[in-house]
């Protein structure tokens, strides 16, 4: 018996000290980390409009950020414009992607170019895809096919496809990943669904 | 450094290396070797880990109850790598995310479990921080001479460094899992030839 009390008690100890140890890490550390997944965001919306950040500071994504881009709401759903240099009204618009990829969410942004049909840009955030395969979305090789491909023709979105890698064909269509077929294929469900959601928006703002 | 300190710090890095002659900890090798970096990182990561872990169960050896040893040696073992892994996204955030669930299954890495088991419950506690480091340098070797190869072959780089002109074609092979399995392969071949090791 009083082995049993002994060996309770020192599980005890335990489970207390460690919890100690780690809520104390963890309740100091937020703020840094939150900082940290708020600029994330910000450094994905300023590349999904198409800037290349390979060189880019922080500081200097921070300033672009606030020079540039302002966040705006389509009805309920967040929007971000972006504004050129001394232009009195945004001429990009960027807006969330989210979808279900093989094992995980995928979150991104897309920015739409000036005349609101073709694509400016794409970014992927966060994603627990495998690495070297479905991770691959995050590479620039990838993302960087979507550039200037047609989202919306007339305002009605396009059966925009990942298809086969290298048979991507017409204008509405990029190469998907070799061995990350169902990551592709979230890929275009993504786009297209969250198309589907803006096109009221961007279809209004045209009729201005 | 006495002869026996030594020997603890340096037999993992070569005789009884963690990857090359124990296998283990190869699912993050294969995993977080395709650019030196992160190899670094995951490194240090692991290192601190172990040596700490290593540590704490030695302190603690005499008066863990047999009962709950293992389930007592977890529960360090896991909080020791919380506490890494809050670390990382604190103050290495791109790369935290670039190592994503691997700094979180250090946890189930076979090397640090394996020496708390092997080594810490049985040993003083200076000897077991040395033995703890000692790994955690010794699978880091490999894990930056398996990054060293993969980015060099697959990017034409080192440590973010160009070594090749723009026109190099990377090798897609070495920066996917096969790629890392070939290599890990060779290594363990041309590492065991070296020091005569033969499993019984």
């Amino acid at each position: 018996m009083r082995e049993d009390t002994r060996t309770i008690l020192f599980a005890a100890v335990i489970c207390v000290s460690c919890s100690l140890l780690l809520s104390g890490t963890a309740a100091g550390l937020k703020k840094m980390q939150d900082a940290n997944k708020a600029f994330d965001v910000k450094r994905n919306i300023v590349k999904a409009f198409g800037i290349s950040i390979g060189e880019m500071t922080r500081p200097v994504i921070e300033d672009t950020f606030e020079a540039h881009i302002a966040k705006d709401t389509a009805g309920d759903l967040p929007i971000y414009t972006w504004t050129d240099e001394g232009a009195d009204s945004p001429s990009k618009y960027a807006f969330p992607v989210s979808g279900k990829g093989l094992w995980s969410t995928l979150y991104g942004y897309l920015a739409l170019n000036a005349d609101l049909e073709t694509i400016a840009g794409i970014s992927f955030y966060k994603h627990g895809e495998t690495p070297g395969l479905g991770a691959e979305i995050e590479k620039d090789w990838f993302l960087s096919q979507f550039t200037g491909k047609r989202l919306y023709a007339d305002g009605v979105p396009t059966d925009f496809k990942v298809s086969k890698p290298g048979y991507a064909e017409g204008d509405s269509a990029v190469d998907g990943i070799s061995g990350a077929t169902l990551t592709g294929n979230g890929v275009e469900d993504l786009v297209r669904k969250d198309a589907a959601l803006y096109a009221t928006y961007f279809n209004n703002i045209k009729g201005n | 450094m006495t002869s026996a300190a030594k020997k603890l710090l340096m037999d993992p890095f070569s005789d009884n290396n963690p990857i090359t002659i124990q296998v283990l900890g190869i699912c993050s090798a294969l995993a977080v070797t395709v650019k030196v970096d992160t190899a670094i990182v995951m490194t240090l990561a692991l290192t601190a880990v172990v040596t700490l872990s290593n540590f704490v169960i030695s302190l603690l050896r005499n008066v863990i109850p047999s009962g709950i040893r293992m389930i007592v040696e977890m529960a360090v073992i896991a909080t020791l790598v919380i506490i890494a892994d809050q670390l990382l996204q604190a103050f290495l955030f791109d790369i935290s995310k670039q190592l994503s669930v691997f700094v979180g299954l250090i946890i189930t890495n076979c090397i640090v479990m394996g020496r708390a088991e092997a080594f810490a419950l049985q040993n003083p506690p200076k000897d077991s921080l040395i033995d703890g480091l000692g790994n955690g340098l010794g699978y880091g070797i490999v894990l930056i001479a398996v990054a060293s190869i993969r980015e060099v072959l697959g990017f034409g780089s080192w440590l973010g460094f160009k070594l090749f002109p723009e026109s190099y074609m990377g090798n897609g092979l070495a920066l996917l899992a096969p790629g890392a399995f070939i290599i890990l392969g060779l290594l363990i071949w041309a590492q065991r030839t070296v020091t005569k090791y033969v499993e019984d």
